[in-house]
């Protein structure tokens, strides 16, 4: 290559050669190889590193955010679900509660009400025992009257004699009583 | 890797061949035609402008590297200035150029850790020789700063020390060992290992970074002047039915255009991607 090179300088006119490097020529490339690297290496360089580091930074942050925002929902949504499923329980239970009050009125007013039907039956009765005793001695004494106004009648004499009539008209209802009581043990 | 270093190995030889017929095909044609002023190796080696004589001596292509420096400088401090975590128009091309660098090459190839530590240098090379390629095709500049040998040997020689560096610095005892002294090899296969793998890591190497970049910006500047020259020469000094001629090597000349600045982009990643195998192949546990 030399060759080819060193003859194609001779044929030109030119004793010098490109491969043998001039002083001045090596000077210079050194500066601006020097004023190249210290300009990328103290300035540009840097720079680009600190732009991509706030990038990373940025995009980091984005995510670190949206997983924030993530947790947080996925937090709220297992919040709201178990307030739901506290509420799906407490309803129940304020259900069943109810469902037991109410079975316990409803047990409640059906013992008031036989038991008021059992006063009202038994007042009742009382009543009509006391009305039936009153009617009892009053058709008694009434009969009596009767009975001794008739015989009076019957037998044209007075039965002053309040001893007598008394244990006349005894024995009469006795008698009475007595008749009724076969007649009924008959029946 | 190896497939990588191997082919690094025949490249050269490609480009080699490549100038030497791009030199053959151009000096006889220059030399027939007296009107015809066909592209010279002169063209890189232009006049002083200042300084004459001293270290810091400045011609043209001296100066269109000062403007590929200074357009670098002012891209990248618009668009790093101020930065946005959602980015605009014109901080999203410069971002997506640095992460060129930072993921395709450095995170790659290096991982994280590595990557961090070298992408300064790694970006410089990418950049550094990027904005100097491209001046090969932008009117009125015309030449590829790396295309003068300066730039891609200073070049090289970083990435020669990097990756010396990162392999002393990784394992200060076992790095010339494992380099020369491959494992799992009989010992006297060593007899011919060694003195392949020393050459092949530390002289070749340099060579083929500092060779590939130079000679395709050579080879390209030397393709773009002779196809409008030739044009030139069609258009106005040989006129006639020879302007149809002019049409092609105008067309192939724009053609050549668009294929430099491939070559530029390409180059460019070429040699920030091998300073990063071969600091990646220093850093290894082994090779």
């Amino acid at each position: 290559m030399l060759h080819a090179v060193l003859s194609a300088a001779t044929e030109g006119g030119e004793t010098q050669s490109p491969v043998i490097p001039e002083l001045y020529d090596i000077v210079w490339s050194a500066v601006c190889f020097v004023i190249i690297l210290v300009f990328f290496w103290k300035y540009a360089l840097p720079r680009v590193q600190k732009l991509l580091d706030e990038r990373a930074e940025a995009i980091e942050g984005n995510i670190a955010k949206a997983d924030e925002a993530q947790r947080k929902a996925e937090a709220a949504l297992e919040e709201y679900t178990a307030q739901l499923a506290d509420a799906r329980a407490e309803a129940g239970r304020i259900r069943e509660t109810a469902r037991e009050d109410g079975k316990k009125i409803v047990a409640e007013a059906k013992d008031q009400a036989s038991s008021e039907a059992a006063r009202v039956t038994a007042s009742a009765q009382a009543q009509i025992e006391a009305e039936r005793q009153a009617a009892l001695v009053s058709l008694r004494s009434e009969v009596g009257t009767i009975a001794i106004d008739l015989a009076s009648g019957v037998i044209g004499e007075s039965l002053s004699d309040d001893q007598k009539a008394k244990s006349v008209v005894d024995r009469f209802l006795a008698d009475l009583e007595a008749s009724e009581a076969t007649a009924g043990g008959k029946k | 890797m190896f497939v990588v270093a191997r082919a690094e190995l025949h490249a050269p030889k490609q480009e080699i061949a490549l100038l030497a017929n791009a030199l053959n095909l151009l000096v006889p044609m220059s030399a027939d035609d007296g009107e015809f002023h066909g592209p010279s190796i002169a063209e890189f080696f232009p006049g002083p402008l200042l300084f004459e004589g001293t270290p810091f001596e400045i011609n043209r292509i001296m100066l269109v590297r000062f403007i590929a420096v200074a357009a670098l400088i002012l891209v990248f401090w618009l668009g790093t200035r101020r930065m946005r975590v959602v980015p605009g128009r014109f901080q999203s091309l410069v971002e997506m150029g640095l992460d060129l660098v930072r993921v395709n090459i450095a995170d790659d190839l290096l991982g994280k850790k590595d990557g961090k530590r070298f992408l300064p240098l790694l970006t410089t090379i990418f950049f550094m020789v990027l904005f100097m390629n491209l001046t090969g095709v932008i009117p009125l500049l015309n030449i590829a700063g790396t295309s003068v040998i300066g730039v891609p040997l200073v070049l090289a020689i970083v990435a020669y020390v990097a990756f010396i560096y990162a392999g002393v610095k990784k394992s200060p005892k076992n790095f010339f060992k494992n380099s020369l002294f491959p494992a799992g090899v009989p010992w006297p296969v060593y007899i011919i290992v060694t003195p392949i793998e020393f050459i092949s890591t530390f002289v070749i190497r340099p060579i083929t970074l500092t060779l590939r970049l130079m000679m395709n910006m050579i080879v390209g500047h030397l393709l773009l002047v002779l196809f409008f020259a030739a044009t030139q020469f069609f258009f106005f000094t040989a006129g006639g039915w020879w302007s149809l001629l002019g049409v092609g090597s105008l067309a192939f000349g724009l053609v050549f255009t668009l294929f430099e600045i491939l070559v530029a982009v390409l180059q460019a990643y070429v040699f920030a991607l091998l300073t990063a195998v071969y600091i990646q192949l220093a850093v290894a546990e082994e090779h």
